[in-house]
């Protein structure tokens, strides 16, 4: 069971929450330029990174707010939570 | 090594079991193949052995980071059914049905295809419709599948709850669905494409690629280097991580999905169960355990291990369904990482790199997959075009639009 420290509300259980997956991942800035194959990179393609990923969640079943959160996804420690347009914060396990 | 025979296993009783030999044999790599594998479970091993047994090349190896059937295929709930809605989906995985059903004898070893039957059912009007729909597509692309009224479900499933909290109104029987054992597919597989001369090389994980001008050259590993121009990934919810060692991306997202199972008990279940109102999907091993299956944990994971809350939604919807099991202990919960994609069909064919072929994006249902994945794959790597039927799982589709939204129709649980 993880424990979401959602920024409104505080720790709560994983089951009130919904992931909303990788982040960030950005819009194509001129839609009508971006060809087929960047369309597929931003629409499906993922790092789907195995150990430290940044991610979205959703405190659904809550405050309804969505935050970021940076998790390792092995050993599900969470290591960061920051804004929803907060920049990307270093970690110690990074550096 | 021995025949598999009644004659065989007479003359080895009465020898008391010592005669047998390994049912495969073990050994280094070579500094070079015509092909090599990464990912010793059911989809490599049936790559490796239907290369060598459909295409004649015996110059490969199989390479696995840890024991074979370690990952997904020896953690899996062997549901074998071909249930799709869609008509490249439905006629790929009836196809691989339909080898297994021949298997046991082409591989000469006993995988103990079960074919008991699969339902899935309906809970409210929509579902009804969805169901007879999916009754009707699965006819129309000529698999089997039957539409059953919600008092003949409980009338064939003895023990059914007649009330459960979501009420079964109908179900869709696919009559030559069922279950097979896990492990003995996996070893099966290798011990037949042992004989034709493929090296099964255990604890021997790929790190790396060498690639020359966007072409593989041979691979990385912990037991070093291993020239080939030909390769397969088949390493399920790995492959991304393979991808990023390669130099590309995947349209893959890695969960975990869980199951688990009870203390063995005797025969009380002869079918396969799926709810969909709880995600609930069950079956009656031979040994007598109850085998359950769920939904995924819905965030991306690389840990082989399910989180409670899942495997609490998953349990309450057993015994919404079969309620006299709820004093029944259970004895094991694990997790496996599937590899699961955007319009829940696979990827098969050629990757950006040239002579690297992908075999991935089964999610949470490849086991029934893995003869016709290995099947297709084979084809692929050895003629270096797609089999027909595989040709619709091209990498590409992606970028074309084409894909194959199995997710909404199939039934299954995501
Ligand atoms: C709980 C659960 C229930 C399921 N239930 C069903 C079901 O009922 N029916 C169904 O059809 N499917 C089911 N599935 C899905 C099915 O198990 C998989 O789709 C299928 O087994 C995938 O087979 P595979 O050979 O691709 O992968 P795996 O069996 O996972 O094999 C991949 C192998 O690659 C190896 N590997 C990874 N990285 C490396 C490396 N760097 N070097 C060398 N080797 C490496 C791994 O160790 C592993 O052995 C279920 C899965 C799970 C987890
Ligand atoms: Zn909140």
């Amino acid at each position: 069971m993880l424990l979401i420290d959602c920024p409104w509300c505080g720790p709560r259980a994983e089951s009130e929450f919904r992931c909303g997956g990788e982040s960030p991942i950005v819009r194509p800035a001129a839609p009508a330029s971006t060809d087929d194959t960047a369309w597929a990179d931003y629409m499906f393609y993922r790092d789907n990174v195995k150990g430290l990923g940044f991610e979205r969640w959703h405190h659904r079943f809550g405050c309804g707010l969505w935050f970021n959160v940076a998790r390792d996804t092995v050993s599900h420690r969470i290591l960061a939570v920051y804004g929803m347009t907060d920049p990307r914060p270093v970690l110690e396990s990074e550096a | 090594m021995t025949r598999y025979s009644a004659w065989s296993l007479l003359r080895a009783g009465l020898s008391g079991q010592r005669t047998w030999t390994p049912a495969w044999r073990e050994g280094k790599p070579r500094k070079r193949y015509q092909a090599v594998i990464i990912g010793g479970g059911g989809h490599g091993l049936a790559t490796a052995y239907y290369l060598a047994s459909k295409h004649g090349m015996k110059d490969i190896a199989v390479l696995e980071r840890g024991w074979i059937g370690g990952g997904n295929t020896g953690r899996n709930t062997t549901v074998i059914r071909s249930n799709y809605f869609f008509p490249e989906s439905t006629r790929f995985y009836d196809f691989s049905l339909s080898l297994y059903e021949g298997l046991s004898r082409e591989l000469n070893y006993n995988i103990m295809f079960s074919r008991r039957g699969m339902w899935t059912f309906a809970h409210d009007r929509h579902g009804v419709e969805m169901l007879r729909r999916s009754v009707n597509a699965m006819r129309l692309n000529g698999a089997d599948a039957e539409y059953h009224e919600g008092a003949d479900v409980l009338r064939r499933i003895p023990g059914l709850n007649p009330t459960p909290r979501f009420p079964i109104l109908a179900g869709l029987l696919q009559p030559r669905g069922g279950t097979a054992r896990h492990d003995a597919v996996a070893w099966g597989y290798a011990r037949a494409a042992d004989r034709l001369g493929v090296d099964i090389i255990q604890n021997c994980e790929v790190t790396g690629f060498d690639i020359r001008e966007g072409r593989i050259t041979g691979v990385q590993t912990s037991l070093g280097d291993i020239a080939a121009e030909r390769v397969g990934l088949a390493v399920a919810g790995h492959s991304s991580v393979m991808a990023k060692r390669a130099g590309f991306r995947l349209p893959i997202v890695s969960y975990a999905l869980q199951a688990f199972v009870s203390e063995p008990m005797k025969p009380v279940l002869d079918t396969v169960v799926l709810a969909p109102s709880t995600g609930t999907y069950l079956s009656q091993s031979d040994k007598g355990e109850i085998v359950v299956g769920g939904t995924l944990d819905l965030f991306p994971s690389y840990a082989q291990r399910g989180s409670l809350p899942v495997l609490e939604h998953t349990a309450a919807g057993l015994i919404d369904l079969f309620p006299h099991f709820s004093r029944v202990r259970l004895l094991r919960q694990w997790a496996g990482i599937v590899d699961v994609v955007h319009d829940s069909t696979p990827i098969l064919g050629e990757s950006p790199v040239k002579g690297l072929y992908l075999n991935c994006g089964w999610g949470t249902g490849g086991f029934k997959a893995i003869p016709g994945g290995g099947f297709c794959l084979a084809h692929h790597i050895a003629t270096g075009e797609a089999y027909p039927l595989a040709a619709p799982f091209s990498l590409d589709r992606f970028r074309t639009g084409a894909l194959i939204d199995e997710a909404a129709a199939s039934g299954i649980a995501h």
